[in-house]
Order: C-alpha cells, then structure tokens, then sequence
C-alpha cells in the first residue's frame, strides 16, 4: 500500500484501504472501495464530491456512526496511532466528544428541540471533571467565541429560537467547546444560504487555528473547500480519484473528473455563458464488483484500458496523487 | 481486516402472482400463521358445532350439577348440569354471528355516512365529524349499556351498539379518502368530461378505501367479540338458556369458590379467539398497509 | 392558551349537549313507558301519572331537555324516585372509587411500560424484542374481563393471597384491595404503552439530534432517558387522555367481578333496574370526565414540548 514507508507521526487520521458496503433489498452496496488518505496533525483536509460518492459516509465511519445496515469490510482507520476499527465499541465511544468532534449539514434538527442550548452544552462536556458552573462558563465563553450575541441570556434558549445560521454556530460551538483533535464537518455549510456559508467557513478557519485541531471538511462546495482547506481528496463513487494540495488541485488538476468537477463550478467560470457546464451521465451503481475504471462511463477521454484493468495511483509532482491511466500513458509517452 | 459478511446477505426476490407472494409473506410471520390456525378451528368449530358436540347443549341435568370433567364431560358440568364442552363448542356461534352482522352493518353504514361527509356541503361534513367524534370519545361500554337500558338486554341490542361503535372509524376514513380524491386534479378532469358521482364513486373512491377498510375491519373482530362476551357475561347479552362464551364466563363467576371449571370452559374460549382474530389482523395489516393505524 | 381552552370547553359543551339530546330521543323513541317499567305490571293509571310528574315525562320534550340543561347548570343530574335521592349524591358518592381504580391502574401500567418500552427500542429485533411483541399484543388483546375473573380465581378463591371483593377502609386495606383489580385493567396499558414507547422511541432514536449526541460520546442510555424520552414520550401522553374511555369501560367489568363500588357497578344495576336517570347521570359524569381527561392531556402535551409550551 501507499506511502507505508513513510507514515508520518504527524498525521492525526491515517485511513488505509477501507472497504464499506450497506446491505439493501437489493444486494450489497459497496459504498466506500480501497480508500486511504492521511489528514496531517494540524491541517484541513476537505473531501470533494458528488451526492453518493460516499463522502459523508466516510465522515460516519471516521466517527462511528454508521446505521445497522453498514458493514466495514477491510481497511483501518488510524486515529493517533490506534485502530479505530479494532477498538471496542466503549473505548471508541470515549474518544467521542473528548479526541473527536463533529458537526453535522441540517443544523435545523441536529439539536434536541426541548432541551436549553445550555444544557445541551453541559451535557457535552461529560469527560470533564470540572463543577457544573465552570461548565457552564465554558459554553458561554464558547458562545461568545462563535459570535451568539448576550449568551448570558440566550443559553437558556431552546434551539427553536435560533436561526439556521445561529443554530450552526452553536453546533461549532459544542464541537469545539471539547476540543477536539480531529473536527469532522459534514457538508456544514450546505444548508445554510450563501452569505451565511461565507460567514461560517471563516468562523471555521479562525477557530481553527486557535485551536489547533484537525479537521476533516466534507463539502461538494469547491469554493468553501478552496477557501478553508490545506488539502483536497475528491472522491468519485467510492473511490478516492485524485488527492493534493489545495493548490495542486485547483491549478494543476490530474483526474478527467477532476477537471470536469473544476470546470462545472460556477464561482470558476470566467467567460460569460448561455448553459452552467455541467457532467454528463450519472454516479454508477455500487451493486456488485465492476471491474475497469469507475468514471469512465461519464469520461470524455477513456479508451478501452479503462475497461479492462482497475487505474492505480500515479504520482504527479510531489504531492499530488491520482489514479487515472491517461497518466500511465502520458509517461509512457515521455518515457 | 476482514469482517465475514453473514448478516447482510441480498434478499431473495419475489416472484409469482400477487396470491402467492402474500403466501409467502404470510407464512414467514409465525404469529400470523398461528392467529390463522385458530381462527380455522374458531370457524369451523362454529359451522360443524352441532356435530361436534357431545350432548345437548342446551339440556338440564344430562349429568350431576358443576362436576369436574371426565370422560363423559369432557369439562365438566354446569349449576344446571348441562354438558360445559358441548356448550362452549356452541358458544362460538353467538360471538362470530354478532360480529359478522355488525361489522358488515357498520361498514355499510360507514361507507355511506364516509361518503357523504366527503361528497357532501362543508356544514354535513362538520356536523357529521362531530357526530363521530361524540360517538367515539364514548367509552363503548357505557355507551352500550346506556343503549342496552332503553332497548332491553338482547343479542340484538349488542349487535346494533357494536355497529353503531365500530361505524364512526370506518366512515372517517371513507370521509379522509373521499376528501383526497375529491380535490384531485383528475377527478375534476374527469368530472369536467361529464362523468357522474356514480361512476367516479365506484371507479376512483371505493377501490382506493376498500383495502383499508378490510383490514380495519378485520382487526375489529376481537374487540367486538370481546364486546359481545363482556356483555353477556354482565347479562345484556343472549337470554339464557343459549349457549354463549360470556354467558359460561358469567355461570362460572358465580360458582367460582366451588369449582375453577366452568371459569376455564367460558374464558379460554374468549381468549383464543380474541388473540387468533388479533393475530391474524396484524399480520394482515403488516403485510398490506403498515402505516394503517398512524393516519388515523 | 385561553383561547384554546375555550374552544375545548365549547366542544365538551357540544358533545354534552349531543350525547344528552340523543338519549332523551332515544328514550323517547323506545317502545313502552319508562314509568311503567319502574313501577312493574300491577302499577295503577294515577300512580303512573304521579310518577311521570315526579320525572318530568308528561312535560313535552324540548321541555325536558331544556330543564335537564338548566338542573345541570345547578349541579343537579335530576331526581332518582327509587331512592328518593338526588342523582348527583348517587354518582358523586361513587365516582371517587373509579377514579381511583383508574388512576392506579394507569399510573403502575405507565411505570413498567415507559421502561419497557425503552429497553426493547434500545434492544430492538433482539429475541426478547421479539418475545414482547408477541406477548404485548395478546395482553392487549385478551379482554380485561377475562384476566379479572382468571386472576379472581387464581389470587383470592384459589390461593387466598388476595381479597376477592369490595375496595377496602383504612389505606393500606384499599391498596391491597386494589391490587387484582388495577392488574386487570393495567396489564393490557402495559401492553401497549410498551408498543407506543417502542415505535416512538425508535422513530427518535433514528432522529439527527440523536445521532448528534451520540457523536459527543453520550451513553446509550442517557441518550434514550435525557434526549430521546422527553419526545417519545408525548404520544403516550395523548393516548392516555383519549384512552380514559377505554379505562372507564374496563372499570365497568372490573368492578363488577371483584364486586367494588363505583360508577361502573353503579349503571350496570341501574341497567338492570331499567333506572333511566341514574344511567343518564352516569353517562353524562363520564362524558365529563372523558372530556376534561382529553383536554387535560393536550395541555400536558403542549406543556411537555417548549416549541408549544410558548404559544400556550
């Protein structure tokens, strides 16, 4: 596997070769195929793509939330050096709220509607071994920190009284009132309008770096992610296509879909035009083992390669990997 | 790692006509199956009552006074010394008839009233609504017992207060459907193409409310046989000497520090039939309409 | 607040007012003469007349509606000739052995089934999941009747562990002749209070907030007790003002087979007495109960969550 040679003790969040399915009525899906990335200690790490490319349910299995019908089947998930996968369930359950965190995308039902912004923040707090007041006088320095004007009166408020916006900085608020060393976000900007998005993604990056944690940025928003994160996965049907530096990737794109995902981004198209950009076809479906190259159906450039053998990963530059065998070819060519 | 996958193996899928596919479905829920085995005995126990029996059932002293079962009793005797099997084999047939005839009744009735209140001016609806209501929020004992007091104790009397019960549920969700299919658009397309109340009636309302209600109905058998049996166990019931669950039940109540028998021969009777039709009817419902009971 | 209160209490007053005229339709609708029935064949023209005045029945009907209307507002349910007594005494003297038969019947029902319900949501699909919903549904099902006289015979006539009839005079003689009883009527509640809690508190548990708790590490259990229960627990609460019908109708059996005192044995005999105006007065008190029970349990229900509580 990748990179085994070099496994920096830097790293916060080690995934290597995780394999997910869900069982259905229908047979298996196999949601998440071969993916490993490494989320360095102190960095923002955004993962990049479509509805159903399984980047949320990434995000779940690095938290251990994942619904009954989910089932990793290979893999592991290194987090400060320990397997995930292989602890008990009590032991990863004390990671939660104390080494991890996470904010969710609909931040209009992620809090309990009759319970008090207050004693949700309370609650949260249970690893701490401090009186009941200094946790209270954590969340409202929290509060205040993620800007809730007078939380002295409005931690007693249940969450119906607060906009989605407002909600959402109370949801990054108790991620981070445990600070945590690894933030998973998913899509948190996603349900909130555009201004408001802006908004948040700088709350994010400012607490960010006071903090000092990690944080693992599920979006399919290419500006938010260009804007927060230090690195880029995208991911494709499962499967991690093309990862780098936010540079890397927004400059000097490897994968078809990358490209492609680049060009239909609205916030990157510079000449005036009739028709949004957009990429033909739709996600495959998951059922069953397919061999060949997952995106191909929808590539512009694939040739019969793509049918026959599954691309491994090829190295552009120092950074930047992608699994695509146009690169195979172009070296060949250079070769 | 590897995690064998055992749990999450593809379903097998469903193939043959519908009739088959609910056989299937059916026989894979064990309590359904069983609910199904006593209601078949429960039937057929009423139909072929009189060849089942081993006495008369009706006939006084065809044996000692509130004996213990033998051979010749199989469960014994009552305080009239009738034959307890034989009347409890009987008694099956009162509960079933009360709650064919009513059931049936109140659908009819509900059917139309449902109608009505969906088809009808918006003050029927209201006023009919409350009707149902007031009818519903009454506890149907009381209510029964109010309306045994002016008609006098009969079978009759239960059969028309079980009806007029079990009606306001039927008809509202005649009235919901109603409601639904009125405001569509293609009924009022249809309507625009000159088509009656009749034929939309019978064409677009009925099949959409029939299926509900059947299993409405079909989970409403054990509460009125509960009904029927709570009653005539009270005497506002049958009229002696017809044999009757609730009747036996009541016998036995009043003998019950001499002997537990005719205790048993009138409550187990009532108890296999109320979790047999209950049985049954959930497993019915949870086959064809899951969400049934939460749109109510 | 108010304005919802108001609108309850002119629908109780509406279905008071329905349930009522009904009766006296039906009364008079019925074949036969309620004097007579009272009085009994040998019954003299003049002594049917007297009693009719004594009723109220030679009066025409709307006249009889309209001053049974005007007693009610008294307080006054009408006169029973029987016993030569005020109706109102008859059921007031009554009604407080059914309501607290009632009241402990739900209230033990509630304690084992909200539990219940919660450990079979958390240990859903388990075998003993399983086994409960097979046994919920036939304690539900068997008629509340049935188990009084089978835990009759088995707990006071067989094994004397219990006594068999009346409600009992200092405070610890009145709960333990509540026991068997209140088994009889809870024992299907537990049933399906257990069902309630379990389908709600597993809609819940599948809720974001939820999965937003667990993500901070929260206990299972804590979850379902602090987060998930004050939820799941609303539809109960509902149930439970609407099932007072329900209670009052088991009430009726019950205290007739452990031979208790209370409303339910109260109109049984007043039933077979042919006695119209006891009925009618038990009707009407239990038509106020059920009225009051409903309203009661919504504003708990709007109390209980803080999104409704506000606009109350």
């Amino acid at each position: 596997m990748r990179r085994d040679d070099s496994v920096s003790p830097r790293s916060v969040l080690e995934i290597r070769g995780l394999n997910l399915d869900f069982g259905t009525p229908r047979g298996r899906v196999h949601a998440l195929r071969n993916v490993s990335f490494d989320l360095p200690a102190g960095q923002v790490v955004g993962i990049v793509g479509e509805s159903g490319s399984g980047k949320s349910t990434l995000a779940y299995t690095v938290m251990g939330l994942l619904p009954d019908n989910a089932e990793v089947t290979a893999g592991s998930i290194l987090f400060e050096g320990k397997d995930l996968l292989k602890m008990r369930a009590p032991a990863r359950r004390s990671l939660l709220g104390d080494r991890l965190s996470m904010i969710f995308q609909d931040p209009m039902t992620a809090l309990n509607p009759v319970r008090t912004i207050g004693s949700h923040m309370i609650d949260i707090q249970h690893h701490e071994q401090v009186s009941r007041g200094e946790k209270r006088a954590r969340a409202l320095e929290m509060l205040h920190r993620v800007g809730i004007p007078d939380p002295e009166s409005r931690v007693g408020a249940y969450p119906h009284h607060f906009s989605g916006g407002m909600r959402q900085r109370v949801c990054i608020a108790m991620a981070l009132l445990v600070k945590p060393a690894l933030l998973v976000a998913d899509e948190p900007t996603t349900a909130l309008d555009a201004t408001l998005e802006v908004q948040i993604i700088h709350l994010l990056k400012q607490l960010q770096k006071e903090i000092g944690c990690s944080i693992l940025f599920v979006s399919h928003h290419l500006g938010a992610v260009a804007e927060l994160c230090d690195r880029v996965v995208i991911m494709y049907a499962g499967e991690v296509v093309e990862e780098g530096s936010v540079r890397d990737i927004f400059h000097n794109p490897a994968h078809p879909y990358t490209r492609a995902l680049l060009e239909c981004d609205p916030g990157r198209i510079k000449k005036s035009t009739r028709t949004l950009p957009s990429i033909p076809g739709e996600v495959p479906s998951l059922l069953g083992t397919k061999l060949g190259c997952i995106f191909r159906s929808r590539c512009p450039q694939a040739f019969d390669r793509c049918v026959q053998e599954n691309p491994v990963e090829h190295r552009i530059g120092l950074d930047q990997v992608a699994r695509c065998h146009l690169l195979d070819e172009k070296r060949l060519v250079s070769a | 790692m590897v995690i064998v996958s055992s749990r999450l193996g593809p379903n097998d899928a469903a193939e043959a006509g519908p009739f088959g596919a609910f056989l299937r479905q059916f026989r894979k829920n064990r309590v359904g199956v069983v609910g199904a085995v006593l209601v078949i005995l429960i039937v057929a126990s009423a139909i072929f009552a009189p060849f089942v029996v081993t006495h008369d059932p009706t006939r006084i002293m065809v044996g000692p006074r509130l004996a213990p079962p033998s051979l010749d009793f199989i469960l014994g005797t009552d305080q009239l010394g009738r034959d307890t099997f034989s009347r409890a084999i009987m008694g099956s047939r009162i509960p079933l008839l009360a709650a064919s005839v009513s059931l049936s009744s109140a659908l009819a009735v509900g059917l139309v009233l449902g109608l009505i209140a969906g088809f009808g001016p918006r003050w029927l609806d209201n006023l009919l609504l409350l009707v149902f209501d007031t009818i519903r929020s009454f506890p149907s004992i009381i209510f029964a017992l109010a309306m045994i007091a002016l008609l006098g104790p009969s079978l009759a009397s239960v059969i028309l207060v079980i009806a007029t019960t079990s009606m306001p549920i039927y008809a509202r969700v005649v009235r919901t459907q109603t409601e639904a299919q009125r405001s569509s658009e293609y009924i009022a397309a249809e309507r625009s193409m000159g088509a009656g109340t009749t034929r939309i009636l019978a064409v677009h309302i009925l099949p959409n409310v029939l299926g509900p209600l059947m299993i409405l109905v079909s989970m409403d058998v054990p509460a009125v046989i509960a009904v029927e049996a709570g009653l005539s166990f009270l005497g506002m019931g049958v009229r002696p000497p017809t044999p009757d669950w609730g009747a036996i039940l009541n016998d036995g109540y009043n003998y019950i520090d001499r002997t537990p028998w005719l205790v048993i021969a009138g409550g187990i009777p009532i108890v296999l039939a109320t979790l047999g039709f209950t049985f049954l009817g959930e497993a019915l419902r949870d086959i064809f309409d899951p969400k049934l009971r939460k749109d109510l | 607040m108010w304005l919802y209160l108001g609108k309850r209490i002119v629908l109780a007053i509406a279905i008071i007012a329905i349930a009522v005229t009904l009766l006296f339709l039906m009364i008079r609708a019925v074949p036969g003469d309620p004097a007579a029935v009272l009085l009994g064949p040998r019954a003299t023209l003049e002594m049917k007349a007297q009693l009719h005045q004594q009723m109220g029945l030679d009066k025409p009907l709307v006249v009889q509606i309209v001053a049974f209307f005007g007693g009610l507002l008294h307080g006054d349910l009408g006169f029973d000739v029987f016993s030569q007594r005020p109706v109102a005494d008859i059921v007031f003297e009554q009604l407080p052995y059914t309501i607290e038969l009632i009241l402990v019947s739900i209230f033990w029902a509630v304690m084992i089934a909200v539990p219940l319900g919660c450990y079979l949501a958390i240990r859903r699909n388990s075998l003993v999941d399983q086994v409960a919903s097979v046994v919920t549904v036939a304690t539900i099902a068997i008629p509340s009747f049935v188990v009084a006289v089978y835990v009759l015979l088995i707990f006071a006539v067989t094994l004397r562990w219990l006594p068999a009839i009346g409600a009992g005079n200092n405070f610890r003689d009145v709960l333990i002749h509540l026991i068997l009883p209140a088994f009889a009527i809870g024992i299907g509640w537990v049933g399906y209070i257990s069902r309630l809690v379990r389908a709600s508190m597993l809609e819940i548990l599948g809720e974001n907030h939820v999965r937003m708790a667990r993500s901070f590490g929260l206990s299972e259990w804590r979850i379902v007790a602090r987060y998930a229960l004050p939820l799941a627990i609303l539809p109960t609460v509902t149930i439970i003002g609407v099932g007072i019908a329900w209670l009052l109708s088991s009430a009726v059996f019950v205290e007739v087979v452990f031979a208790r005192p209370g409303i339910g044995a109260l109109i049984v005999s007043a039933v077979n007495t042919r006695n119209y105006p006891i009925v009618m007065g038990v009707v009407l008190v239990t038509t106020f109960l059920i009225v009051t029970a409903t309203t009661l349990s919504d504003v708990a229900n709007a109390f209980l969550d803080p999104r409704t509580r506000e606009k109350l």
